[in-house]
């Protein structure tokens, strides 16, 4: 009997190692192996033909802690999450209680919202170029109207990383109101009627019951638009091109610029690890705190 | 003073619906119409098609429709494989180390594809894949949310068919086939969505790995179209914009409760 269900088990193990095994070996191909060779990578230094690379410790690192463009590219992404995760929530939230409440045309309005979210940020990136071209595009039209005088958005840099910003807002709001919407639908009716019992205001409901109802939902679209900060930068290759003068620069664009458009593998590797410690923090407080409150079971 | 509030947050729903669709509104007005009409905002301007003849005679779009259209199908076929065996094996199969594996799995959702693009450029050229289709697609196959998602479907399966299935002389692969794959049937159609729409309109890994107009999808091309370099005008670019995103756009307008549903199903879990 005891041979029999070891017999059972051992054969589970077997079926279960090569169920994983296709996955497992692309995983550790372009995941696993990746980043520990990127990590390797960052520690040596760019190979020239006069004079191999050769192993440096933490000089790329120093390297990028003492260039002023890898401190503006880490300011502009700081500023870039800090803007967007918070406007795209809150834009989010209100769409979706508008979508979820008896208003009329709500079906135009649930499209409209979601709408940006099939197209490519490339393509977003052409139909933004025209509200931003100065003196021909919709914004100066617009702002011509009002005797304003024309603003190159996307060329000073004051304004060029705004500019930026603004469109990823635009395509993000709408998928993070799908969830929203989904847990709006889940908030049973008779909370609703307790409310109204009690006098409670739609105000008042809204802020006492439905928000905190929704918290599991905005941390989970938290970490989303945590890690969209670091990923949505295609349209900055139409938009600006990190400039003016690196204003607009964000860390994945930047790691992209160095590896491909100045051929220093070692120090876009050196930004990598970086970029990968923090949404390791992030990953790690995910798992060991949010899914507490959460479970996937 | 409730009637009140009322109407003015109908109004704002409304209002931003509109600013939301407008910038999609006007590249499409723009694009049927002549440049100096379009900056103008010539509203009664005739409508033209010259722009689409413009911009499909300055670029390959067919080869760049057909590229894309492989590139999705060939990760989706390769998404559904290998994710439906291990979420299989995370789900069904108990063998010592697998939580441990499961963790590293979950690992991968935060280590993003686009973050190791030097490491895994090398990792492509090294197994001769620059330049192919096969090479844009390979990272993406072992999607980790795709193994999350299909082990959450096969979770829901009760034992008792896997039970039933297995005295009728199925084996392990057989049971698969026949019963968890049929019954996950919802999450597959979702998971397909969600793909497809991400990988249509993915850019910065196949703008690093393709390097000729045999292998370049469509954003990657449009992006070259769109290039300042190229001194294309606004009317140009929109429409080429507007052809590029028309086949999913028109999808999703047909089926866009499948779609919103596709994102939850996918979302949720």
């Amino acid at each position: 009997m005891a041979d029999h269900v070891n017999l059972e088990r051992r054969r589970q193990a077997i079926y279960g190692w090569l169920l994983l095994a296709p996955a497992g070996i692309l995983l550790t191909t372009f995941a696993f192996y990746p980043s520990l060779s990127t990590f390797w990578s960052s520690l040596f230094s760019r190979g020239t033909r006069r004079r191999p690379s050769e192993f440096v410790g933490g000089e790329n690192y120093a390297d990028l802690f003492a260039d002023p463009t890898f401190w503006k590219v880490v300011t502009n992404n700081l500023l870039y999450a800090g803007v967007t995760i918070p406007v795209s929530i809150a834009i989010a939230l209100s769409m979706a209680l508008w979508a979820n409440s008896k208003i009329p045309a709500r079906g135009f309005v649930r499209t409209a919202y979601f709408t940006p979210t099939v197209l490519p940020m490339i393509a977003a990136a052409n139909l933004w170029l025209f509200f931003y071209t100065p003196g021909l595009g919709v914004l100066d039209q617009i702002g011509s109207l009002f005797g304003l005088p024309s603003v190159n958005w996307l060329g000073q840099p004051e304004t060029a990383l705004w500019a930026v910003i603004i469109v990823t807002i635009w395509k993000e709001a709408g998928f993070f109101m799908i969830f929203y919407l989904a847990a709006l639908q889940t908030i049973p009716e008779d909370l609703k009627e307790a409310a109204d019992i009690e006098g409670a205001s739609r105000w008042t409901y809204t802020r006492r019951i439905v928000l905190p109802l929704l918290m599991p939902t905005t941390l989970f679209i938290m970490v989303n638009a945590l890690i969209n900060s670091v990923k949505l930068i295609d349209h900055l290759f139409i938009l600006t091109k990190g400039g003016p003068n690196d204003a607009s620069k964000l860390i994945l664009y930047y790691i992209w610029e160095m590896a491909f458009a100045f051929f220093d593998a070692p120090h876009a590797a050196a930004m990598t690890i970086m970029v990968l410690v923090v949404l390791g923090v992030v990953a790690a407080i995910k798992f060991s705190y949010l899914d507490k409150r959460t479970h996937y079971q | 003073m409730s009637k009140l509030t009322r109407h003015i947050e109908t109004f704002g729903a409304l209002l931003l619906a509109v600013i939301w669709i407008s910038p999609l509104v006007f590249a499409f007005w723009a694009a049927f119409h002549t440049t100096s009409d379009a900056v103008n905002f010539n509203v009664t301007a005739p409508w033209t098609l010259d722009n689409f003849r413009t911009a499909w005679a300055g670029a390959p779009w067919l080869r760049y429709f057909l590229n894309t259209f492989i590139l999705v199908t060939v990760i989706l076929i390769g998404q559904f494989i290998l994710t439906t065996l291990a979420g299989f094996a995370f789900a069904k199969v108990t063998f010592p180390g697998r939580d441990f594996l499961f963790i590293l799995v979950l690992m991968q959702l935060f280590i993003l594809p686009e973050v190791l693009i030097v490491e895994n450029y090398a990792m492509v050229s090294r197994l001769g894949l620059f330049d192919t289709i096969l090479g844009v697609g390979m990272p993406y196959m072992a999607s980790a949310f795709g193994i999350f998602l299909m082990r959450q479907a096969f979770k829901g399966v009760p034992m008792e068919l896997h039970e039933a299935a297995r005295v009728e002389g199925c084996g392990w692969f057989g049971i698969l086939w026949r019963v968890y794959v049929p019954l996950a049937r919802p999450t597959y159609l979702a998971y397909a969505l969600v793909s497809v729409s991400t990988h249509w309109n993915n850019f910065l890994w196949p703008l690093i790995v393709t390097n000729s107009p045999e292998t370049r999808p469509l954003t990657v091309g449009l992006s070259i179209f769109g290039a300042p370099e190229n001194g294309v005008d606004i009317s140009v670019i929109s429409a080429a914009t507007m052809m590029s995103v028309a086949p999913l756009l028109i999808a999703f307008l047909v089926f866009q409760r499948q779609f919103v549903q596709a994102f939850l199903r996918a979302g949720i879990k």
